[in-house]
């Protein structure tokens, strides 16, 4: 069955509801980088720049640690395309 | 998982029969099955949150194609533990067994891949070369000009990391043992004997509070913090951090089904249940230490080689990357067992790029090894001692 916090969404790119946070906050997972990697809030295309500080204050109202910083970003800042990239390095250099 | 998990930290006991230090895969795994085989009381730490080692930032390759006897045979038995875990611990480790494909691309890695396969054949493993028509039979998208042969197992496998660690972390929880993240631990001894070690709180609430416990069994399973972690005993460990980089893209429908990999460039992807090609390679211009920043370079260097492989792939956008560190040994063969010098000591480490594979068998083959006395010739022959008696083993299918 289905009820209104099953519908909440709070991580749009992963849609992460807000019953899965409760749920991970349930299970132990009371720091900010613990509750993202159980829920997957902030690994999506956005990478989090929309959803980090609604997920951090969610924890903090269920009584988890308050975070002293946001989750470790994770680049690049935007998607990159693989043929872009590959004309970083150049042919001779190798690992 | 439980509210112990976040226990309080006054709430660890002074004294305990075997103190886990690190809860990554090979502490966890470690634990869960002395637990099983009634080991008494067991506590287990880790400085940071679940899945912050390697643990929690790996590929999830899980592949028996190896080249040397040992590994070949302890990887079948962890991939048979990798069928039954989700059943076993009730959670979803969204294994996938569509297999690895090794690609050469010259005589010599043919050669290798060659003798590779006909070892791994006698043990019983599905293994076997391919030619560029069947290669592009399995995985069409492959651009096959320059690559010679492959060898393919159809029975390796990837799983997703997380839940894996969350799953031994759990059954360990119903066995009693009692896993403490964001507590830090100062390994003690006295007169040649481990006597437990000194803690720290890494958390805001308890930050700065510290205590004892006393545990005759102390177990080192720190990954690679491991040398830094053994220095104030006075142990020396020939282990040393290499970072490594990987990266994952946007999400795509079904289509790769092996992990594929190169090990003249290091280069190894598969495509994760979530859709993303998850993959890295070699890197060897890396900062010293446990580093776990991201680096440009490694974008550009993987980029290359994966776009080279599959030329397809060009459009498809990176989202994010990460690092975390292999604990290379000077032999590619781990550190495990005890040591000669600190009676009580076990330690778990040097587990190279495929740590998280062995993990479930040298979890379960180190509580054997504990408390009924066998394997005794496995951690003879990977112990620290081998260093001074100058028995180096080899093994040549290192990713990365
Ligand atoms: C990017 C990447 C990709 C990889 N891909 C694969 C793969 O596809 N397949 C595979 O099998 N392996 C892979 N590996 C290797 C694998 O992840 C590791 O070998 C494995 O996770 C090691 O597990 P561990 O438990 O020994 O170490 P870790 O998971 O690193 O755990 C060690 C723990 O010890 C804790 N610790 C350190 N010092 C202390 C202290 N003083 N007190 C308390 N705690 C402490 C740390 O916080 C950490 O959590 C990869 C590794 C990386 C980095």
């Amino acid at each position: 069955m289905s009820t209104k916090r099953d519908k909440v969404i709070v991580c749009r790119c992963e849609d992460v509801t807000l019953h899965q946070v409760d749920e991970a906050i349930a299970r132990g997972h009371r720091d900010l980088e613990s509750l993202k990697r159980y829920t997957g809030f902030g690994t999506g295309f956005c990478q989090g720049k929309q959803c980090v500080a609604l997920c951090a204050r969610l924890l903090v109202e269920r009584g988890g640690d308050p975070p002293t910083k946001p989750i470790t970003p994770r680049p690049p800042i935007r998607p990159i395309a693989l043929a872009d990239l590959a004309r970083l390095v150049d042919d001779g250099d190798g690992p | 998982m439980t509210e112990e998990l976040t226990q309080p930290f006054d709430a660890i006991p002074d004294a305990c029969d075997v103190l886990v230090v690190g809860a990554g895969i090979m502490g966890l795994a470690t634990a869960y099955n002395l637990a099983r085989m009634g080991a008494g009381r067991i506590v287990i730490v880790d400085r940071s949150y679940l899945c912050s080692g390697a643990s929690g930032r790996n590929g999830g390759g899980v592949r028996a194609q190896f080249s040397s006897e040992t590994n070949i045979e302890l990887m079948k038995r962890s991939l048979e533990l990798c069928d039954d875990f989700a059943t076993e611990m009730g959670i979803n480790v969204w294994l996938r067994r569509d297999g690895y494909l090794f690609l050469a691309r010259n005589a010599k890695r043919r050669a290798e891949l060659e003798a590779s396969v006909a070892l791994q054949r006698s043990h019983g493993l599905p293994t076997r070369m391919i030619g560029p028509s069947e290669i592009l039979s399995i995985v069409p998208e492959i651009d096959v000009s320059g690559i010679e042969a492959g060898s393919y197992n159809p029975d390796d496998a990837v799983v997703f990391p997380w839940p894996f660690v969350w799953g031994y972390a759990r059954a360990c929880q119903r066995l009693g043992v009692t896993v403490h993240p964001f507590v830090d631990a100062e390994l003690e001894a006295t007169g040649g004997a481990m006597s437990g070690a000194l803690l720290r709180s890494q958390r805001v609430e308890s930050l700065g509070q510290e205590k004892h416990i006393r545990a005759p069994l102390v177990i080192l399973a720190t990954g690679a913090w491991s040398p830094e972690v053994a220095a104030p005993l006075g142990l020396e460990l020939p282990n040393h951090p290499h970072r490594h980089e990987i990266c994952s893209t946007e999400p795509l429908k079904p289509f790769l089904g092996p992990l594929v990999a190169d090990l003249e460039s290091g280069l190894y992807f598969s495509q994760s249940m979530r859709g993303e090609i998850v993959g890295g390679v070699s890197n060897a211009r890396v900062p010293p230490g446990v580093d776990q920043r991201s680096s440009l370079r490694f974008l550009g260097l993987y980029a290359k080689a994966l776009t080279r492989t599959m030329p397809i792939l060009g459009s498809v956008r990176v989202l994010r990357q990460w690092a975390g560190c292999y604990d290379l040994t000077p032999d590619g063969s781990p550190i495990i067992g005890r040591v000669d010098s600190l009676e009580g000591l076990i330690l778990l480490c040097g587990f190279m790029g495929h740590g998280f594979m062995i993990a479930p068998i040298i979890g379960l083959l180190t509580a054997r090894y504990l408390l009924k006395n066998e394997e005794r010739e496995l951690f003879h022959r990977w112990s620290l001692g081998r260093f001074e008696r100058g028995e180096l083993l080899p093994e040549s299918m290192i990713l990365g």
